[in-house]
């Protein structure tokens, strides 16, 4: 199956969105690179809202994900609670 | 009673859709001249999806938000002479190359997206490109204020735009716009958009990025992190644009297919500037080219490709080519720049030999079977004090312009030259890729201004190439360019770190 990817800057809103959607996504792959951090996972990945808020103890709107995304492979699907990646093979 | 808020789909919907007109006294044709030439056909605009379904207010409000962490980091960068932390000063040539030949594609893609989003009859089409627009000239600017302390300390920053438009170099980044702009505006977007932006950026953006921060130049890592959080948004338009263009007509297919081709193979050859600053100009490395090329072409374009399977789209062609290629390319490229040292506004070196052994032990197959015994005798030479520069100026490949000095890949000694013949005149080309382009479209590309033949033909100021470099580059000679051994960067930059000429 084909992998799916997001890179998200290594920042301290980066670190609580990476843990939500390591609980959201168990088998995703975590890599840490100079500044920045991938997560891929077979077929699709979820980055939810709701979760991301539990970790970060605040408020989160969705889209503030921008802030911190560098780069992503896969079909996108985004609303107010979630975004989520995938391919279709 | 309180009106509900609109959620977000709604809200997109209402911009993209509700503010849209109808043409009742006007000729919706004559508003839109350039739709159909391409023979691109669109049943329905209204099937136009942007999958981040970004309004204006929150736009604004999350650039807003990237500009202000970026300024701040650039100001700290500054104020704690962040240009001194660099691994080491041959680490700054890499960003005199972007600010030169990758920066001004900034901004041909801002001219870009602001004339084709005027050019599409869908709504959501021309907001996605107003978007982009702003985008990119978003990171022409961040790009030069971010560079702009580097002028302040070293050589080859002076005169970018100037240079841009003249240098022989320069001229594989800017024709390679100027293609994709010359183009219709679904070329346009199938060029930047998809083969560009979603299948090739990542490539300049992301390891070369990650390098910048591991060689401890903070305010580039920024702007180029903070640039491809525009680009994650660009690249999910690229792929659903290619999804509209397929899903409106079966007649789309084909012509698709051959403007991925295309471009595919222009956006390699350009990238060979990339591997090349990866492999050869970064002090401390992060991953080869050849391993970037296999995450973010192989595994993650191969991943895409499937995916578009079911429409009819195949691999783009030459892909086996390339396969080959990564275990060479950016060795050959360095090696064309290392020769023309002199005629370049960056220094170049030979790898030392430690870096000899980081490339060996990435490209086992063919560095010191190739490569390395190249750069021994290279180093033989410096050492005698007849530091190797070419006499000759190269001959450039029509399509991509860079200098014929790539090899055949299943014969890494032999040069790779392929030629066409049109309308009585024989052209030039360094691979099969680029000869296939040009054999599409020979029209356009007789056009070509090729920097050497311009030379030759006496439209650069001079004579010899001294005066050309001086005269009509305005390059600063012996300050720009040549060897970074004994190069005033060099000198001023041993001064600061207390170390003695070495």
């Amino acid at each position: 199956m084909s992998k799916v990817y997001l890179a998200l800057q290594d920042n301290d809103d980066s670190r609580y969105i990476v843990e939500a959607i390591v609980d959201d996504n168990p088998t995703a792959t975590v890599i840490n690179q100079p500044a920045m951090i991938r997560i891929e996972n077979d077929g699709q990945l979820v980055v939810r809202r709701a979760s991301v808020e539990e970790k970060i103890g605040r408020d989160w709107d969705m889209q503030e994900l921008h802030l911190s995304l560098i780069t992503l492979g896969g079909n996108v699907d985004e609303d107010e609670d979630q975004l989520s990646l995938n391919w279709n093979t | 009673m309180v009106a509900k808020k609109l959620n977000l789909k709604e809200k997109y919907r209402a911009l993209t859709r509700d503010l849209d007109w109808d043409y009742d006294y006007a000729d919706r044709k004559k508003a839109f001249p350039y739709e159909e030439f391409e023979g691109i056909k669109i049943t329905d605009w209204s099937k136009w999806e942007d999958p981040f379904r970004l309004t204006m207010d929150s736009y604004w409000k999350y650039q807003a938000e990237k500009e202000k962490k970026l300024y701040a980091i650039f100001d700290a960068f500054s104020q704690n002479n962040g240009h001194l932390n660099v691994t080491d000063a041959r680490y700054v040539n890499a960003i005199k190359l972007f600010l030169t030949g990758v920066s001004p594609l900034e901004y041909q893609a801002f001219q870009g997206y602001a004339h084709v989003g005027r050019q599409f009859g869908g709504a959501g089409a021309r907001v996605a490109c107003q978007m982009q627009s702003i985008d990119e000239l978003r990171h022409v600017q961040t790009q030069i204020h971010a560079m702009s302390h580097y002028n302040k300390f070293f050589d080859g920053f002076q005169d970018w735009t100037h240079m841009h438009d003249r240098v022989w170099y320069l001229s594989v980044p800017k024709s390679f716009f100027d293609d994709a702009r010359s183009a219709g505006p679904f070329e346009f977007l199938v060029a930047i958009s998809f083969s560009f932006e979603y299948v090739l950026t990542n490539l300049l953006f992301v390891p070369f990025m990650s390098g910048a921060a591991h060689n401890g130049d903070m305010a580039t890592c920024t702007f180029g992190f903070s640039a491809q959080s525009d680009e994650a948004r660009h690249m999910t338009l690229g792929l659903e644009i290619i999804k509209f263009l397929l899903e409106q007509h079966e007649d789309n297919v084909p012509i698709v297919q051959k403007w991925i081709d295309k471009w595919f193979w222009r956006g390699t050859r350009l990238l060979a500037l990339v591997g090349m600053m990866m492999d050869y100009m970064l002090p401390n490395k992060v991953m080869s080219w050849k391993e970037a090329w296999e995450v973010y072409f192989e595994d993650a374009g191969g991943a895409l490709f499937k995916d578009l399977a079911r429409y009819g789209i195949r691999m783009p062609k030459f892909v086996e080519t390339t396969a080959k290629e990564k275990e060479h390319i950016s060795h050959q490229a360095w090696w064309i720049f290392y020769t023309h040292g002199h005629a370049a506004g960056f220094h170049t070196w030979i790898p030392s030999a430690e870096e000899m052994d980081w490339l060996s032990e990435k490209y086992p197959d063919t560095f010191d079977k190739y490569y390395r015994p190249r750069w021994e005798l290279a180093k033989e030479m410096e050492d005698r004090g007849e530091r190797f520069y070419t006499n000759g100026l190269p001959q450039l490949c029509t399509t991509c312009q860079i200098p014929m000095g790539f090899t055949e890949m299943d014969n890494p000694t032999q040069i790779s030259y392929r030629s066409s013949d049109f309308e009585g005149e024989k052209y030039h080309f360094c691979s099969d890729g680029c000869k296939h382009i040009f054999d599409e479209e020979p029209e356009k590309y007789v056009q070509s201004w090729l920097p050497v033949h311009q030379i030759y033909q006496g439209n650069c100021g001079g004579a010899d190439v001294e005066t050309v470099l001086r005269e009509y580059y305005k390059m600063n000679l012996g300050e720009d360019n040549m060897d970074f051994k004994g190069s005033p960067d060099e000198k001023r930059w041993n001064e600061w770190k207390g170390k003695g000429v070495a």
